[in-house]
């Protein structure tokens, strides 16, 4: 365990984990607060122990749901961004149609998914990487925008095809905001996976919640609250280690590297 | 010492009267067009720059200096006069044209080498037949040991000089620098001065060179362009007959300090320096 004598930020993380789930139990036996309300942490590991097969199950579907959303939110996002940065017509049109787009409550719009997609797995994916794509488009067109004129003066002073502009400069250099608004998307596209399982579905952790709310099953809805966070938590830091795994040149990164 | 006033009617020509000029401007005007005034950046531009001639340009921020390097690199329209590049009107960059910045502008995800081929690249040409092309700049300028070094992990003089080596990977005939060794200290800006004298006198490029440095842009040049500004407009060439190669120590020869007080009085004249 290296990470544990090493980082003292990790030691704070699991510190402060154990302490709020030990006054969640301790608050539970105290005041006698009944199961069906705040079930105790105990409860809630218990009911997942006992059934890793069916938590398993769920937990896989949303996941396959959520990653789904979140790889069409990036292609169709950083897509959409360099149509947007490469033609001022494109630019006028799909900004303002993705800001007005954007001001509509994306979770309103997933009935509608399920009347045109049907109850499968499509609707879901559909809502996931809707509400995924704003982030990712909005700062991907910045990032591929802040290029030093400098820089493309000295592509167009070697004549370089355009394509170059954009690949060899434009790209790369908007990595970095790319992941931010991945960081963000990534868990958007949770998000609309679990409203997505809300509205209609048979499988995911979203529909559990559902079925365990109409029976007072509240360990169940508290277990999968609690898979739902800790997905959550790994595929942002999965995001996370892909940024330091592409951008090792990257500021943030430097003095990481520097001090190895 | 030679000096010439050049008006609207008085062309300066090129050093050598058998060749023809390499670098052709005539009359260039250009002016930005902010609404109702538009404002007047250059104002009757003429220079004529002979192949293989070293010329500088001085002047005070906001003469214009900088616009006219885009113009003749062909980054920037001009509004009225022409340019000419190798008897070719320029409307877009010219071949054979290389441009180095006052910000060396690598790209902080390759390293030197990758950098220093990027132009390789854009022109479209094999990187293979150019990697050792590249390699052996990057050593004569001092960066063998950082070929496979990112920018971030080199000082500015060092980073300036990549991308010098950059600038003439592909071995262009005429070299635009803009105040390249403005944002370095003045020892690393001396070398550098004296390492861009001898890369001159070894190729021989056409090299147009930007400053607002006077000792630097005498020290350079075969001839001085100085600039006024409201509007941009060339005030005066002069002639700078000091014998190459130049070392360093030629700043304080009287001949050198003649050249330079000349140009301090002249900026004084057109009021951008107070003469006490």
């Amino acid at each position: 365990m290296k990470w544990w004598t090493q980082s003292e930020y990790g030691r704070t993380v699991v510190f402060v984990l154990l302490l709020m789930v030990g006054l969640w139990e301790l608050a539970d036996r105290m005041f006698g607060i009944r199961t069906f309300l705040l079930p105790p942490p105990s409860s809630v590991a218990v009911e997942i122990f006992n059934n890793p097969g069916f938590y398993g199950y769920q937990s896989l579907y949303t996941i396959y749901i959520t990653a789904m959303g979140f790889a069409l939110a990036i292609i169709f996002g950083v897509g959409l961004a360099i149509a947007i940065v490469s033609s001022k017509l494109l630019d006028r049109l799909l900004y303002t149609l993705l800001i007005a787009s954007n001001s509509v409550p994306k979770v309103a719009l997933a009935p509608i998914f399920v009347i045109w997609l049907g109850t499968g797995g499509e609707p879901k994916v559909a809502i996931a990487a809707l509400i995924a794509v704003f982030p990712i488009v909005i700062n991907t067109t910045l990032g591929l925008r802040a290029v030093d004129p400098d820089m493309v003066d000295l592509a167009r002073s070697a004549r370089a095809p355009n394509h170059h502009v954009m690949l060899k400069i434009r790209l790369p250099n908007a990595l970095p905001s790319i992941f931010a608004g991945a960081k963000v998307g990534i868990s958007f596209a949770l998000i609309g996976a679990i409203v997505g399982e809300f509205v209609a579905g048979e499988r995911g952790l979203g529909y559990v919640i559902l079925t365990s709310q109409a029976t007072f099953n509240s360990p169940r809805a508290f277990a999968a609250i609690i898979l739902l966070s800790v997905i959550g938590t790994i595929m942002f830091f999965i995001v996370e280690l892909c940024e330091r795994w592409l951008l090792p040149w990257h500021v943030s990164q430097r003095s990481a590297k520097a001090a190895r | 010492m030679r000096s010439k006033r050049a008006s609207s009617e008085t062309v300066a020509d090129g050093r050598s009267a058998t060749s023809t000029p390499y670098v052709r401007v005539s009359a260039v005007s250009k002016s930005y067009d902010h609404g109702d005034n538009p404002a007047l950046v250059l104002r009757d531009v003429t220079l004529n720059i002979a192949p293989g001639e070293f010329i500088s340009i001085v002047g005070p921020s906001g003469c214009g200096k900088s616009t006219l390097l885009k113009c003749i690199a062909g980054l920037q329209p001009v509004t009225s006069g022409r340019i000419m590049v190798k008897d070719e009107h320029v409307l877009a960059p010219p071949d054979n044209m290389a441009i180095v910045f006052q910000r060396d502008v690598l790209l902080d995800w390759r390293t030197v080498l990758d950098n220093v081929l990027l132009m390789v690249e854009f022109k479209g040409l094999k990187r293979r037949d150019y990697e050792a092309r590249a390699t052996q700049l990057l050593t004569t300028y001092g960066l063998g040991d950082f070929l496979h070094r990112y920018p971030w992990e080199l000082s500015g003089g060092m980073r300036q000089r990549a991308a010098i080596c950059r600038a003439l990977v592909v071995d262009p005939e005429l070299l635009l620098m803009d105040e390249p060794f403005g944002a370095l200290d003045a020892m690393t800006r001396d070398d550098l001065n004296v390492e861009l004298e001898r890369l001159w006198y070894a190729t021989r490029k056409t090299l147009l060179f930007i400053t607002h440095g006077i000792d630097e842009a005498v020290y350079l040049a075969d001839r001085v362009v100085v600039m006024a500004r409201n509007p941009g407009r060339i005030a005066e060439i002069i002639d700078i007959d000091i014998p190459r190669p130049r070392p360093l120590s030629v700043r304080q020869a009287p001949q050198f300090g003649k050249y330079t007080s000349e140009i301090r009085r002249l900026f004084a004249s057109l009021g951008v320096v107070r003469s006490e």
